[in-house]
């Protein structure tokens, strides 16, 4: 079949979790991930971004289909049921308003700068590493260490899933798959 | 006698499919769509029951059935 090209935008992918070695600045590209496909569901009424332009999913496909890296297996039922998939967004989002609120308190000046990315909600990494300064306020590198951190845990569980069962396994629970899902449903009706 | 010819069509459990749109991308014969962001919807005519789409679906709601032609 024909290559187009956003068949190689895993690379974007790819590059993006490599720049957040080195400047973790970089972590703000990452709200293009949020905002596009938002606009697709919201403007489109579809899926055109997990569709055809999500890079994670490519590169989920890449490494677990043409790499070997995956069992190949059926995910389990209840990883596919809509109860775990509500969960997981609202959970998911939870997470994210409190990352959001953090980066609030450092904009205020209540709390310092954290130079830590916090893997899986949970293990808090040394990140110093990537942060050489901002021209802004420390609280926007605040935003880029947690929204890292959101990136970088979804990926890992990404890659987990890839391994256990099939390649692309994250879409299946992809918090934003589920949210433009939703809102496709809700702007063009439960009927197809 | 029975003249009725079964063949092979791919089903997709709409309850469940996530509209990733992993099976469009591997329907050799494009008999494969994603349908207003919500699911997933197969053309029976185009269809001819390969299976990839099945394999490749990473919620596994794809199946092989044999249909009456």
């Amino acid at each position: 079949m024909k290559k187009h090209w956003y068949d190689y935008l895993w690379i974007a992918s790819l590059l993006y979790l490599v720049l957040g070695f080195f400047n973790i600045l970089f972590a703000w590209l990452g709200l293009l991930c949020f905002f596009i496909p938002l606009l697709f569901a919201l403007v489109g009424g579809s899926k055109g971004y997990c569709n055809r332009y999500c890079g994670r999913g490519q590169l989920f496909g890449l490494l677990g289909g043409r790499f070997g890296l995956s069992r190949k297996k059926d995910v389990p039922g209840w990883m596919k049921s809509k109860v775990f998939r509500y969960g997981f967004l609202i959970f998911f989002f939870a997470m994210f308003f409190v990352m959001l609120w953090n980066t609030w308190l450092v904009f205020a000046g209540v709390q310092d700068l954290k130079q830590v990315v916090t893997l899986l909600w949970t293990f808090k990494l040394p990140w110093h590493w990537a942060y050489h300064g901002t021209l802004f306020a420390p609280g926007v590198a605040q935003f880029a260490f947690g929204f890292y951190s959101v990136m970088l845990t979804s990926t890992v569980l990404g890659l987990v899933t890839m391994v256990l069962f099939k390649p692309r396994s994250w879409c299946v629970y992809c918090p934003m798959g589920t949210m433009t899902q939703l809102i496709c449903k809700a702007r063009n009706g439960r009927e197809v | 006698m029975n003249l009725s010819r079964k063949r092979r069509k791919a089903q997709v459990d709409t309850s469940l499919c996530v509209a990733c749109g992993c099976c469009v991308k591997v329907c050799p014969l494009q008999a494969i769509e994603i349908v207003r962001g919500i699911t997933a919807r197969v053309n029976p005519d185009k269809c001819v029951g390969c299976g990839k789409c099945a394999a490749e679906c990473p919620a596994s709601v794809i199946t092989i059935r044999e249909v009456e032609a």
